[in-house]
């Protein structure tokens, strides 16, 4: 290929997974072209395998003890410092939204700004979620007891197809600020603004194994993080408008009891402030007793 | 009864041998049994859609208590479409201060009758008058009161501005608590405005029945609350129809199982209350006497029928062999018999089929080289009888370390070190509750952060409250009842 | 310092080892105030409220017919009957003594009481009404109740208890000792007071040891004061003086089968409980019988080794005998007021 008039010729990036704190490429070894939206080739970007899948699951899980220990303002700081770090990746994640969602410059600039404020937003309720939804319980009889919120552990993220960037840290800053690991699946067809995030986590303190990132189709990975028993939740958002996959999923999802958010019927509206929702189903409350005597 | 001869127990006589304590039965005549029921539906007591019914029995004796109406699907078509009516044209409309009040009723209803209850629950549960009485029936008026007065402040619980009810509620609940497993569903899915169809377990259906009665004296209105009896095709039934909005499941893990998967694609909301394995974890430092006495009741209470009973006990190493000497003894003084006499500590297992599981499992434990112990005691001729029973040099590989036996059966484990007790009190798909016994405050604390469960007795165990949320982690479901945590699964 | 009279230490080096020997480990344990510390220190703690939901349970048993029946004889013959007031007078006594003797006038098959419990002063009068009958004279001593006086004080109170003939001495311990964590000073002094209990033909007045659990505040004391109590000897071990509130409870005493039952245990050694006060009725009784039956076992179902100190309790287990016995309920005017 011929350098352009410049003389020089750019240097592409190559879009990989990222498991355990690494940017393996798939070990199938297989990738797809992803295209912008009106068709142009943008990248190749790392198809993940099943045993992709697995691997991730196996990096969240032994990264879960360290990250669920953490005091929740160290988790707030580590979350913050995620959005200072992709604010400072803002143009190049503004120009993979662009390209990928097929936005102005402009929309796409309010997107990723909007996903920044979403992290700022999520990682100031670390050290506050226990308070509004845990507390102490007035029990008849002489006894301290109270009830906490604790991560309910791995849990399996089905990243929403159409925001690829504003979804996907609304559905993931959720799941990890409060403890958990997450496994995502991201957008299948926009997976590029989810490796960049993957390498901001990476340049920023988020520990390897907390957030895991899979491109690809939700064909392989999908029914596998679905299925496998050591992960304890499921959040099936990027399956919406496909509900005979959700249901199938769902199915899966019961033999070992995972927590499961159903799919909206269509893609939800990402700039709209969230509630509570998306923290709560990915905990548990544990409630501890303990006698009061002398 | 057998016992190993070299087994370390005192050899002084028995209580029963100086101080014989005369039969203490609590009178039958307060219960007005009937010898059949049918389903409550819309307020009515009706005959079961083909007729069809079964035979509930005191587990006690194998006495046939009554012939109840088996419930079919159409029997639940019925049920919900009563149920819906009612929630649509009555309940969702009533202000919350109403429906308080006609919590507050059925609460103080079930105290005024909570004699008549006991007796009934333990003639059809098998459970000891003294649990049905000190326990069971009170915390069931108490769940009553406690979400009667959630009715009208629903905007304060921290679920929105306006939070709505679900619709109707399909209730299934298990036979070990009846009554009051009926109060944990019930009371916050009316307080939220729900209405519910519920189906109470095969092999107990009285107190339910007698609930019904219960919601017509409380001038209830016909529809918000139905009650179909019958066995598993009845819940699944319930469970499955289409118009349900929520599901309330209390059993076993497989069954939840099916659950889930039956509502996969549904709309329909689930909260599950499953199985356990939990590990009552005594350390060295333990107020040794109290926890012998969590250990006892942990696993014999109820003869074990519970959910987050402390089947496996880990005992710090060093101090097992005393803990093993004082449980044996304490044992020794359970009384195993008639669930009416009031002096009885363990009653009758529920049912024929768990008599089953639990000998089966016992055998297995044998087998697989665990040392089985059992204080001598008389078990009557008649009814399902199983002695308590306690299994040594257990390890986590055994059956019985990992399955839920339901019965009063413990496996004993030894630790050596903090870290080692989490470790294996974790070791397990299950996650309902746990237990610690230690006098150092720091370790409990640690211990309970590191525990997997949803319930942490620390120097106690099976305490329980409806301010208190219960429930479980990984495979003991999900969902949390009690306190304002419980309103979660009612609201939307 | 040149003083005439006894000093504490001149008391405590007349103390010999107790008559039944301890093993090594609990030997060494009394050896210094430090050892002894981490001794009582190391007993498993009691969980206040664990323990009172026990006791609370056991309330619950249901004692009937048969059963009451022989509880409420077993009750009248543990029963120390007791007099402790400022106004007792030899008449008092005596007549305390007659109805130890016949409970019940009109029932020659009514059991006697274990004993009468008077102050020093009058340990001769109920010696002599009670004679050779059985029923023993147990005196409080050791400046009962508060126990605040010099050691040779209470020492004398002691030896002049059991020359007029106690066959039981009540002495209290030093709970200020005790609560300021001096409890080799608790345990020299009960080790003295059993000394003081010798009689010259070589055998020894009983000796029960007041811990007055009210003063000490904690489960983990009394489990404490109880062991301290049995390593120096101490025949029994009981509540209260029934002069502070509050006085027997049903999960104090428990606690305290509880040492006696680990006791045994640890040292084949078999010592006696006392609940002291507030036990008034049948009910109460028979509660306790139903806790020492299942905490400690039927072996202390015996007067030898539980007593009830109590003065109103003894009508009303006559009174409920009576109702056992005829169906109807009875009275106050029925039963003899002493």
């Amino acid at each position: 290929m011929t350098p352009p008039e410049t003389g020089r010729l750019d240097v592409r990036k190559t879009y990989k997974l990222y498991v355990g704190g690494a940017f393996p490429r798939s070990e199938s070894g297989r990738s797809y072209p992803v295209h912008d939206a009106k068709g142009r080739f943008l990248a190749n970007a790392a198809h993940a395998s099943r045993k992709d899948a697995r691997d991730a699951v196996q990096a969240a899980r032994k990264a879960f003890p360290g990250w669920s220990t953490r005091t929740p303002y160290n988790r707030g700081q580590v979350v913050y410092r995620v959005a200072e770090v992709l604010e400072g990746r803002r143009a190049q994640l503004a120009e993979e939204v662009q390209h990928g969602e097929g936005l102005s410059r402009r929309q796409a600039e309010t997107a990723v700004d909007a996903a920044v404020d979403r992290l700022v937003w999520y990682a100031g309720w670390a050290d506050k979620l226990a308070q509004v939804v845990g507390g102490t319980n007035p029990v008849a009889g002489p006894y301290f007891t109270f009830s906490v919120p604790e991560p309910t552990g791995v849990v399996a993220v089905l990243a929403p197809q159409g925001s690829s960037l504003l979804g996907l840290v609304s559905v993931l800053a959720p799941v990890v600020v409060t403890g958990n690991t997450a496994v995502v699946a991201a957008s299948a067809d926009r997976p590029l603004p989810a490796v960049t995030l993957a390498e901001v986590l990476a340049t920023s303190d988020v520990p390897g194994g907390v957030v895991n990132l899979l491109t690809g189709s939700l064909a392989d990975t999908a029914p596998t993080l679905a299925s496998h028993m050591d992960v304890n939740a499921v959040d099936l958002t990027g399956l919406a408008g496909d509900p005979e996959e959700a249901t199938r999923l769902e199915q899966l999802a019961a033999e070992n009891l995972k927590r499961v958010l159903r799919p909206p019927d269509a893609e939800p509206d990402w700039t709209t402030g969230p509630g509570l929702d998306r923290m709560t189903r990915f905990l548990e409350t544990k409630t501890v007793w303990h006698p009061v005597g002398v | 009864m057998t016992q190993p001869e070299d087994a370390p127990v005192p050899t002084r006589p028995g209580p029963a041998e100086v101080f014989a304590y005369a039969p203490a039965p609590e009178s039958r005549a307060v219960v007005d049994l009937r010898s059949s029921y049918g389903l409550f539906v819309d307020g009515r007591f009706v005959d079961a859609v083909g007729g069809g019914s079964f035979k509930t029995v005191n587990p006690a004796t194998e006495e046939v208590l009554a012939e109840v109406a088996e419930g079919t699907a159409e029997d639940v078509d019925l049920a919900v479409a009563a149920a819906r009516r009612a929630q649509t044209r009555v309940w969702s409309r009533m202000p919350g201060r109403e429906r308080a009040k006609y919590l507050f009723r059925i609460a103080r209803i079930l105290q005024e009758r909570s004699r008549e209850l006991a007796v009934l629950e333990s003639l059809d549960n098998g459970k000891p008058i003294r649990e049905s009485r000190d326990v069971d029936v009170p915390l069931a008026a108490q769940w009553f009161f406690y979400y009667a007065g959630w009715a009208d402040k629903l905007e304060h619980a921290g679920f929105g501005a306006a939070p709505q009810p679900l619709g109707v509620a399909g209730q299934v609940i298990p036979w070990n608590f009846p009554l009051l497993m009926l109060s944990w569903k019930v009371a916050p899915a009316l307080a939220c405005g729900n209405t519910v169809v519920l189906k109470p377990a095969e092999t107990t259906p009285l107190t339910a029945l007698l609930f019904a009665e219960i919601c017509r004296q409380a001038d209830l209105p016909p529809g918000v609350v139905n009650i179909v009896t019958g066995a598993g095709e009845t819940g699944r039934a319930v469970v499955a129809h289409p118009d349900v909005d929520k599901v309330a499941f209390t059993g076993s893990t497989e069954v939840g199982r099916q659950i889930a998967r039956t509502v996969a694609g549904t709309r329909k909301r689930v909260t599950l209350e499953l199985g356990g394995k939990a590990a009552n974890i005594v350390f060295d430092d333990a107020p040794v006497d109290q926890a012998v006495e969590g250990v006892v009741n942990g696993i014999f209470f109820n003869q074990g029928h519970v959910c987050c009973a402390g089947s496996r006990l880990l005992v710090q190493e060093s101090v097992a062999e005393d803990v093993l000497a004082r449980l044996k003894r304490r044992m020794g003084t359970l009384r195993v018999g008639d669930p009416l006499d009031k002096n009885t500590d363990v009653g009758a297992i529920n049912s024929a089929t768990q008599l089953a599981r639990i000998r089966e499992l016992s055998e297995v434990g044998e087998a697989e080289g665990a040392e089985r112990w059992s204080p001598s005691c008389t078990l009557p001729a008649h009814g399902y009888w199983f002695p308590p029973t306690v299994f040594t040099g257990v390890s986590q590989a055994h059956r019985i370390a990992r399955e839920e036996i339901f019965g009063p059966v413990l496996s004993v484990l030894t630790f050596r070190t903090p870290a080692e007790a989490v470790e294996k009190a974790n070791n397990t798909p299950y996650g309902l509750s746990a237990g610690i016994w230690s006098d150092k405050g720091s370790r409990i604390l640690w211990v309970v952060d590191r525990l997997r469960a949803g319930v942490v007795w620390a120097n106690t165990f099976n305490q329980f409250d409806p301010t208190s949320p219960f429930g479980g982690y990984q495979e003991s479901g999900y969902g949390r009842e009690g306190g304002r945590h419980g309103l979660e699964a009612y609201l939307r | 310092m040149a003083t005439s009279r006894p000093t504490y230490a001149d008391a405590v080096t007349q103390t010999v080892a107790p008559t039944t020997p301890l093993p090594a480990r609990l030997d060494d344990a009394t050896s210094s105030d430090a050892t002894l510390r981490r001794f009582l220190h190391g007993l498993p703690g009691v969980d206040q409220v664990g323990a009172e939901a026990r006791a609370a349970t056991l309330g619950t048993r249901s004692i009937k017919t048969t059963a009451k029946a022989f509880g409420l004889d077993l009750a009248i013959r543990m029963v120390d009957l007791t007099t402790l007031e400022g106004q007792d007078t030899p008449g008092k006594v005596r007549a305390l003594c007659a109805k130890a003797m016949r409970p019940d006038p009109l029932d020659p098959g009514c059991p006697e009481t274990a004993a009468v419990c008077v102050y020093p002063d009058l340990v001769a009068t109920a010696r002599q009404a009670l004679g050779d009958s059985g029923v023993h004279v147990a005196s409080v001593a050791t400046a009962f109740p508060s126990g605040r006086a010099a050691l040779d004080v209470k020492l004398a109170d002691v030896r002049h208890a059991v020359a007029d003939g106690a066959d039981e001495v009540d002495m209290v311990i030093d709970r200020g000792a005790f609560l300021s964590g001096r409890y080799l000073r608790v345990l020299e002094e009960v080790v003295a007071v059993r000394e003081a209990c010798a009689r010259p033909d070589g055998s020894r007045a009983h000796l029960k040891v007041i811990l007055e659990t009210g003063e000490l505040a904690t489960y983990d004391n009394v489990r404490r004061a109880s062991w301290l109590a049995m390593l120096a000897g101490a025949d029994f071990i009981k509540t209260s003086t029934g002069k502070v509130q509050p006085a027997a409870t049903l999960p104090v005493t428990m606690v305290m089968v509880e040492a006696v039952r680990d006791f045994r245990d640890a040292t084949g050694a078999t010592v006696g409980v006392k609940p002291a006060g507030g036990i008034r009725t049948s009910k109460d009784a028979l509660k306790y019988l139903v806790m020492v039956n299942e905490v400690a076992g039927p072996d202390w179902l015996d007067p030898d080794l539980f007593r009830f100190g109590a003065s109103s309790l003894l009508n009303d287990l006559l009174m409920q005998r009576t109702k056992m016995a005829t169906g109807r309920y009875t009275g106050p005017d029925y039963v003899t007021l002493d």
